[in-house]
């Protein structure tokens, strides 16, 4: 049976396969046939992942080794793909939300000229192939492949309309700022080679359970924080969060599915694949948590005076990708998994939602400019809407059951953990509602013309619209918390093999929440959440947030200046060092060295050109000389 | 006669030949030179293989009649080099009206 399973490489191979059909022929492939295949092969592989959740689920894990990849000395690196538990989920949520972005990319990319929305499917395809090789990968060599190729996919994407200067500085600005975090993920992964011999999580992290891995606690904190460094590039916390909320730039549906549902929780699959590692440093899990928590405060107060509808919901997505790492730091690893999960159903919503709503709006983003699209859009309405209760956390929601296993795993962990991350929620529940009364409440404040062109989108989009929504309410309920009905965590178990326990680790060290305790946090945080929102919504509903901001406002409006901070800081002193190099080191002496060589060539050339004068005679002459000199050196010689 | 007056002969000879070369303008007469120089060697060869043939004979009947084959040799090739290089003069002649070899230095350019 564990032979079937080898079949798993069918998953990565279809959006592959897509991938060159579609790069390939995207000048002669119709742009019909270009979604098709596209979302084709991502269909194809959506349904072997469903067969393969369903083996796993059947108690059925494996890890299947194609080939060598490396081969050096007595380190072996195999072409392995990891099934189990934790991959298979991921799987799961990365072909199924892929899929149904591609179906609304049809539609949403139909304006484009023939050629580029075959680049386009044929970049998505290639991001798709990326994430499940990272996800499915069976040692870090692999998932570090994968890491590389959704990072190259990302910015090929965020730069897709490469026309615009400013485009291409922000896809710049995510590729190199994720280079930083993916130097520490390779200096992490040659410790563990140099330390170990060996990168395959089957050979590791058991070994690390039983404390037979050669790893002392030095080794384990550096390794632990360099990859957590890797994941702070990857998934945008604070110090490298910056160029997520620039990523913007890229086409909505990119925004969908890179930089909200699945590449930028890359980082989280990676820490809770290593959760054995995490479990034996308190001091990385205590970083992870505060930066965590940190990137969700700060993300959060930024979004609170943001009007492009598309950086509202980028902020919102750093901020709840802080609350997942404050779920990996407080080691509620499973609670990180699930808010990846439901915040992948409803961020994707969110953002489809958002690009329903720019298609209609015929590109504006401003949400200033828009109001009363309630009337026009009733899909879109209501599907934004779902997503905004599921992200504010009102109960019955996915958004709901996630965000509360974290919040009670931070309050075991510390109370004021707990308080910082409960205001966070209602901050999110603040700025989503206001986002979403300024959007579809009130009265329409564009132009006649857009407002004569307002209407709701075909169905490849709002069918895709219409599953997340479904899934952002029902999304929640594999993982309904203990305390309000016993045994229906059924995520809990179902991850439960891939989360190791370690005795003395920091997990399971604050001991367990009493279940009328967490029916008072939930009861208070509930309470407080629904307060927000309700008067979110009847503000901004009647007079929408126009003005410029002043004061603290500004402050907040402009990012916390941390973009000019970065700029001041790093930038523009490695550009000065740059400048100096270039006028003292490379002009005069690098330059200097090359040209000087060149030089002396010719100089010498010019002078031995003149031997060549064309006189017979001095030839002939050069000629018997030479030969008497030989002669004679050969008399010397002789002696 | 001994093998030395052959030599100085020789080197006479080839030296001639040489300064005629080096000294001489005219293409014809740097012509004659070199088939002087030819000649020199030739005459030495002829010289050595006499000699050879002198001492070695009682051990093998044909001891040293190869510098003989290649003088034949020499003089088969000159014959065809001086046909060559006299069309060559011919030519140089009809087309510049001289036989002078510094007249020809544009050829670098």
């Amino acid at each position: 049976m564990n032979n079937v399973l080898h079949l798993a490489y069918l998953v990565p191979l279809f959006p592959l396969l897509g991938f060159l059909i579609n790069g390939l022929g995207r000048k002669s492939m119709s742009k019909s046939l270009i979604g098709i295949v596209g979302s084709g092969a991502i269909l194809a592989s959506f349904i072997v992942s469903v067969w393969i959740f369903m083996q796993v689920k059947g108690g059925n894990t494996f890890t299947a080794e194609y080939f060598n990849f490396i081969s050096a000395d007595k380190l072996t690196i195999p072409f392995a793909f990891k099934i189990d538990q934790l991959s298979s989920l991921f799987l799961l949520i990365i072909t199924g939300v892929g899929f149904l972005i591609h179906v609304y990319s049809t539609s949403y990319m139909h304006e484009e000229k023939r050629e580029h929305f075959g680049r386009y499917f044929a970049y998505l395809n290639l991001f798709v192939f990326s994430m499940l090789l990272l996800v499915m990968g069976g040692n870090y060599v692999i998932m570090f492949i994968g890491w590389e190729g959704v990072g190259l996919c990302s910015y090929l994407l965020i730069g897709f309309w490469f026309k615009k200067p400013e485009y291409n500085k922000a896809a710049n600005k995510a590729f190199i700022m994720n280079r930083i975090g993916d130097l520490a993920f390779l200096i992490a992964v040659f410790w563990l080679i140099w330390k170990t011999g060996s990168v395959s999580y089957d050979t590791i992290l058991p070994a690390v359970k039983e404390g037979t891995s050669g790893l002392n606690n030095t080794d384990i904190l550096v390794i632990t924080l360099l990859l957590f460094v890797g994941a702070t590039g990857k998934s945008a916390q604070i110090p490298l969060y910056t160029w997520l909320p620039d990523a913007m730039a890229g086409p909505t549906p990119v925004s969908a599915l890179i930089h909200a549902a699945t590449m930028v929780t890359a980082g989280i699959y990676m820490i809770v694949r290593s959760n054995v590692l995490y479990s034996l440093s308190p001091v990385t899990l205590n970083v992870i948590a505060i930066v965590g928590l940190a990137t969700a405060l700060l993300a959060a107060t930024i979004a609170l005076k943001q009007n492009d509808i598309k950086k509202v919901l980028a902020y919102s997505t750093v901020s709840q990708l802080g609350y997942m790492f404050l779920a990996l730091g407080t080691g509620s690893y499973i609670a990180a998994v699930f808010h990846v999960m439901t915040h992948a159903f409803f961020k994707a919503l969110l953002f489809l939602g958002s690009g329903s709503v720019i298609h209609a709006m015929g590109g504006e983003q401003d949400i200033r400019k828009m109001g009363g699209l309630a009337k026009y859009m009733k899909i879109t309405n209501i599907t934004f809407l779902i997503g905004c209760l599921a992200i504010a956390g009102i109960p019955g929601l996915s958004g709901f059951f996630s965000k509360d296993e974290i919040l009670a795993g931070a309050f075991m962990k510390s109370p004021i953990l707990y308080g910082i991350g409960l205001f966070t929620a209602l901050l999110t529940a603040f700025y989503m509602f206001r986002l979403y009364a300024t959007t579809f409440k009130g009265s329409f404040r564009g132009t006649h013309e857009q407002e004569h062109h307002l209407h709701e989108s075909p169905a490849a989009i709002t069918f895709p619209l219409i599953v997340l929504a479904i899934l952002s309410i029902v999304g929640g309920y594999v993982g309904v918390p203990e305390f309000i009905m016993h045994g229906a965590h059924s995520l809990n178990d179902f991850l439960a093999p891939v989360i190791v326990s370690v005795d003395h680790g920091a997990a399971h060290a604050a001991g367990h929440l009493s279940h009328s305790e967490e029916w008072m946090l939930t009861g208070i945080s509930t309470a407080l959440i629904v307060i927000v929102v309700v008067f979110a919504w009847t503000r901004f509903s009647k007079k929408p947030d126009t003005a410029e901001p002043t004061g603290f406002g500004k402050i907040l409006a402009n990012k916390w200046y941390v973009d000019e901070f970065y700029d001041a800081a790093v930038v523009r002193p490695l550009n000065k060092l740059g400048d100096f190099l270039d006028n003292m080191l490379e002009k005069p002496v690098i330059d200097g060295l090359v040209n000087g060589v060149g030089k002396l060539v010719n100089y010498s050339s010019r002078q031995l050109r003149l031997l060549q004068s064309g006189q017979v005679g001095s030839y002939v002459l050069l000629m018997v000389i030479s030969m008497l000199l030989i002669f004679a050196l050969q008399f010397f010689l002789r002696k | 006669m001994p093998i030395n007056y052959y030599i100085i002969l020789s080197i006479a000879l080839f030296c001639i030949g040489i300064v005629g070369v080096l000294t001489r303008r005219n293409a014809i007469i740097i012509f004659m030179c070199i088939e002087l120089m030819l000649n020199a060697v030739n005459l030495l060869l002829v010289a050595f293989s006499k000699m050879h043939h002198l001492a070695g004979k009682a051990v093998l009947e044909t001891a040293g009649t190869d510098g003989q084959l290649f003088v034949f040799f020499i003089m088969v090739v000159a014959a065809a080099e001086v046909s060559v290089g006299l069309a060559i003069i011919v030519m140089m002649y009809r087309n510049i009206h001289s036989v002078d070899v510094n007249f020809l230095n544009r050829l670098k350019h």
